[in-house]
């Protein structure tokens, strides 16, 4: 086992040596078939029941382009940025492992669907895109008996063969582990804005490669780079980077060289191994796919697909910021998940207040979507009309600010009329004068030494007794009128 | 054993039943099989009650298809659902697919009646159906040669008229040559024209299915019922099938024929050969045809660009093959990639590795520019010279093959093999429609003519075949060893 | 003859298949006469020819994403050598 570089050993390498990253991104397409047949393409589906001929690579099968699926990469161009090719085509990339049916992984080589684009990262920086292309995923392997070398036998489950699978390639623009996971933070939302992947790392819709080398500050030339595979999450992905970056740097300063290798991200242990060896690797031995014909996307198809992507996360940020005059933060926030964004702007529009809906959106409805249990505001039954109304009858006294959170937390756990939960349950504030002033003659008789106190210049008894009116009215009290008659009362 | 036409009228005519005829088949097979080995799997219980159904259904009044009846033999590349296909290898012995190929989907939508799957050269590499996988077929009109290959069971099986009809598939030549051995009409359509889809695949941008049948009219018939665009296909194109009964004819009148002036110098120096294909041309011309001489200048590089192109697309179609999901797994406890190396060194023949072997080679990085990319680069020229060959003539008679059946086991060197389809190959590379069709004999063994047309001009050159035919009358000539049932 | 530049226990590695010495040999012979075919065409330009990969003109062809039937379980694993439950089981695989 590998002892990981103390920290003394990496921050003198962070001096010395300059970081080069760049990332494969591998992202299944949401398509409702495969890639090449017309399989379903279902995440979780009883092993081996979503084949056939095609996907399993039964002899004398054929594959077809899901034109969905190059309708979805090409939005996903069009959102990052990217020139659509004119004219691309698909090849064969020939190598041997059992989870992959032919032997061979239809996939595009030198005219892939999109060339350039970037991805833009908070700080500014832009990261330019080599490329996104179009292929089809692999089955799983299961290895029986748990770790690889100690089981006999490998069970195979050929469901997720076929899927369509994009590869975003990354040129070495990032520079630290940061930048990666910022860089995945911002492809993440823009695919997920334009609906084309779930981009789940966890259930493998988007899968990461990280290519990491190392070079003295301030060089031209980019030093031998390794593969590091197998990150389950953004932060493992940083956390394998940083890992992998002082690794170099101590190998580097002991004298050895970086040998080009894929290395696998050991999750437990925080440390990188040795997978293959680049030198005995394969010979993909591309050639055109001779199944399947050339693809020329119709200049309108192409301007009409252009056409129907949504606003994207960073132009929506930016916008949320000026009309709405909400901080950055909020504003990224907000705008982090697409739905989330529609809900906000929803209900800033129902309550005509962008500031209130956001500081409701991000402070009582968070809390009340953690005590019901969900994990996203799309898994409320709360519309955003609802949310919209409640902030109304807060803004206009209606209610009050206590009530309403009560009304929130049932709206965002069951939906509803919040007029009707309010009626229901007796929320409505009391704003009759003549009741209030009976609630405050009272409190004023049964707190005499406080009156005293207040009359002696103890300023905070004075809240003493407004707080003793509103238990009186079990919250309902309209505090505005409570503090102006116990001035009137007391002088 | 009628043609398939003839069946079909007669049926028509109430004059004999499908299973009449499906019975006399089966029986035809049955006398000649042990000789000719034409067959890898026969399948007369199937072919029995589907006969049985389909009088049922003509009883009826119902319209079973053009080929209502007619018994027709698949080459065992074709996926038949529930019957074990082998494409010839050992890899495959005990493959059943839970699928059909378009072709056999179509065919069996037409009313043929399918009696069993043919032998071939595995997975349809070689020239003599000796590369079988299993056992060698032979050839009808002379028990110790070759039918010719790879098609060569379902040629034999013809040419004794076991069945008036077969589909075969060709590459390079596939069809042709085994057509042009056994004396029968073997078309290979336009690649795009006959869907692949359910063909186990060889070489992808050439292999194309097509008939191998009793004479030109049965062949217009199958190629009409199994042509046409299928979306499982990409490849197949979008070009409407005519009725190609309707472009038969029997005079030649109008008609530029192109021949190919590197083929006749090639030939001349095979007396036998030369006069035989001489007198071809002049049969031509007495139905009125007028001989013009075209060049095919690359037509000499067809070998060296098709022995690249194929093993290359064949080394990554046969990848499949490695004992996980289907067929023969050789395995002696050793890891997964041991499996898949002892299972394919038992699966396959040497034929099938000398290819994989070549054209894994010619894919590999540093030679792919200068080998694969090359040849494709010749494949345009050839197309070229095609394109301007037909600007002077209709369509191209040539020779088939450079010599008569051979004798099992004469052609030990595979590059001598290789030769066997040196007048087929430019076609295949190209793409356009090739056709063979029984043009006399060689010291009593049959020899075929080659009509090539454009790119889809199928209806043409099965129309000079037809005239051509009919006024020869070569293809009425039985095979005198076997069959004649 | 020409001589054969094939590593042919490299190709039959990436290929997969375990030859023989006697099949390696045999191979190399049969490679060198057909090399001779091959390399003439070496000699001609193709600097501006562009290559052939489909010979027919057609592009675009695409399939509507719709779901049809797969196979079930039991035919999907009907031809397999080995299998275990749902799965397909091959021998393991080392890195």
């Amino acid at each position: 086992m590998k002892t990981s570089p103390d920290v003394a050993t990496t921050e003198t390498a962070k001096h010395d040596y300059e970081p080069v990253i760049g990332l494969e991104v591998h992202v299944e397409l949401k398509t409702k078939s495969k890639m090449f047949c017309s399989c379903r393409n279902e995440f979780g589906a009883e092993p081996n029941t979503a084949v056939c001929p095609t996907c399993l690579g039964m002899p004398g099968s054929l594959p077809v382009i899901n034109r969905v699926a190059v309708e979805y990469l090409c939005k996903a161009g069009f959102a990052l940025g990217c020139d659509v090719a004119p004219y691309s085509k698909f090849d064969r990339k020939n190598y041997f492992y059992p989870d992959m049916p032919k032997n061979y992984q239809i996939s595009q080589y030198d005219m892939p669907l999109t060339t350039g684009g970037g991805v833009t990262l908070s700080s500014g920086k832009r990261i330019r895109l080599n490329r996104i292309h179009l292929e089809e995923d692999t089955g799983k392997n299961l290895h029986a008996g748990g770790a690889m070398a100690g089981s006999d036998y490998t069970l195979i489950d050929y469901n997720r063969a076929g899927v369509p699978l994009m590869e975003i390639v990354s040129e070495p623009d990032i520079s630290s582990s940061d930048e990666a996971e910022d860089y995945l933070a911002e492809l993440k939302a823009v695919l997920s804005y334009i609906g084309v992947s779930d981009v789940k790392m966890h259930e493998g819709s988007l899968r990461c490669d990280a290519n990491v080398s190392i070079r003295p500050r301030g060089a031209n030339e980019l030093g031998t780079k390794t593969e590091v595979k197998n990150m389950n999450s953004f932060r493992s992905v940083g956390r394998a980077i940083k890992h992998e970056i002082a690794r170099q740097a101590e190998r580097l300063a002991a004298g050895d060289r970086i040998v080009q290798e894929t290395r696998g991200w050991d999750e437990v242990k925080g440390t990188t191994y040795s997978m293959r060896s680049k030198e005995e690797a394969h010979d993909y031995r591309y050639f055109p796919e001779p199944d399947l014909v050339p693809l020329a996307l119709d200049a309108d198809v192409l301007a009409r697909w252009r056409s129907e992507l949504p606003e994207l996360p960073d132009a929506r940020r930016k916008r949320f910021a000026q009309q709405y005059g909400l901080s950055e933060y909020d504003a990224q926030v907000l705008t982090a998940e697409r739905s989330d964004a529609d809900f906000y702007e929803a209900t800033a529009a129902a309550c005509d207040d962008p500031k209130q809906a956001a500081n409701w959106l991000m402070g009582d409805v968070r809390r009340a979507l953690q005590s019901a249990g969900f994990t996203a505001l799309a898994q409320s039954p709360m519309t955003a009309a609802q949310l919209g109304e409640l902030i109304r009858l807060v803004k206009s006294g209606a209610i009050t600010g206590k009530a309403g959170k009560e009304v929130c937390d049932i709206l965002v756990a069951k939906g509803g009329d919040p007029n009707a939960i309010v009626a229901e349950r007796g929320l409505g504030a009391v704003t009759d004068s003549t009741e209030i002033a009976a609630m405050v003659d009272q409190a004023i008789t049964a707190n005499q030494k406080s009156v005293d106190a207040y009359k002696g210049g103890k300023a905070n008894a004075f809240d003493f007794i407004v707080g003793q009116v509103m238990k009186v009215s079990r919250g309902k009290a309209n505090v505005e009128i409570v503090r102006a008659l116990i001035k009137e009362r007391l002088g | 054993m009628l043609t398939g036409h003839e069946i079909r009228d007669r049926i028509a005519r109430r004059e004999t039943s499908a299973l009449e005829i499906t019975k006399r088949s089966i029986d035809a097979v049955a006398a000649s099989e042990p000789e000719l080995r034409a067959y890898l799997t026969l399948t007369p219980e199937y072919a029995l009650a589907r006969a049985a159904e389909i009088d049922a259904r003509l009883a009826r009044g119902e319209d079973c298809g053009p080929l209502a009846g007619v018994p027709v033999a698949i080459k065992d590349l074709f996926c038949t659902q529930g019957v074990r296909t082998t494409s010839g290898s050992k890899i495959l012995a005990n493959f059943v697919p839970p699928y059909s190929a378009t072709v056999v989907a179509k065919l069996e939508s037409a009313g043929a009646v399918m009696i069993g799957k043919t032998n071939m050269d595995e997975f349809a590499m070689g020239s003599s159906c000796e590369n079988s996988g299993f056992h060698p077929t032979r050839n009808p009109w002379d028990l110790s040669r070759v039918p010719g290959g790879s098609s060569g069971g379902s040629a034999s099986t013809v040419g004794a008229r076991g069945v008036p009809i077969a589909v075969g598939t060709d590459t390079g030549g596939s069809i042709r040559e085994p057509a042009s051995f056994c004396n029968i009409v073997g078309v290979k359509p336009t690649y795009g024209r006959v869907s692949r889809y359910g063909m186990i695949a060889f070489a992808s941008s050439l292999d194309q299915a097509g008939p191998m049948t009793a004479d030109v009219r049965d062949a217009a018939i199958v190629l009409e019922a199994i042509a046409g665009l299928d979306p499982m296909d990409s490849t197949s194109a979008d070009v409407p099938v005519p009725h190609y009964e309707d472009a038969l004819r029997d005079d030649l009148r109008g008609v530029k024929v192109g021949i190919v002036r590197e083929f006749e110098s090639s030939i001349s120096g095979d007396a036998a050969m030369s006069s035989l294909y001489k007198e071809a041309y002049a049969a031509l011309v007495r139905l009125g045809a007028e001989l013009v001489e075209v060049s095919l200048p690359h037509a000499k590089y067809g070998l060296a660009t098709y022995y690249l192109i194929a093993p290359a697309e064949c080394s990554s179609n046969l990848a499949r093959y490695d004992g996980a999901r289907y067929g023969v797994r050789v395995s002696d406890g050793g890891d997964v990639y041991q499996m898949f190396e002892r299972t394919r060194a038992a699966g396959f023949g040497p034929e099938v590795k000398r290819r994989i072997i070549l054209g894994t080679y010619a894919l590999c990085s540093g030679y792919y520019d200068a080998y694969y990319v090359r040849a494709q680069k010749v494949r345009t020229l050839m197309k070229q010279d095609f394109d301007t060959a037909f600007s002077a003539c209709d369509v191209i008679a040539c020779p088939a093959v450079s010599c008569p059946p051979f004798e099992l086991g004469a052609k030990s060197d595979p590059v001598a093999m290789y030769l066997m389809d040196y007048f087929t190959i430019p076609m295949s590379l190209a793409g356009i429609a090739a056709m063979s069709v029984p043009a006399g004999y060689v010291d009593g063994l049959p020899v075929g003519l080659q009509i090539a047309a454009p790119a889809f001009e199928e209806g043409r050159m099965l129309g000079v075949a037809h005239a051509y035919e009919q006024s020869t009358r070569f293809a009425w000539a039985r095979a005198p060893k076997v069959g004649a049932a | 003859m020409t001589d054969v530049p094939i590593d042919i226990a490299h190709v039959a590695k990436l290929a997969r298949i375990a030859l023989t010495h006697d099949e390696s040999a045999a191979f190399t012979a049969q490679f060198a006469k057909l090399f001779g075919y091959i390399e003439e065409l070496q000699a001609l330009d193709v600097t501006h020819v562009s290559a052939t990969a489909q010979v027919i003109p057609i592009m675009n062809v695409m399939r509507d994403d719709i779901i049809r039937d797969c196979l079930d379980r039991a035919a999907a694993l009907a031809n397999a050598p080995d299998t275990s439950g749902p799965y397909f089981k091959v021998p393991r695989i080392l890195e």
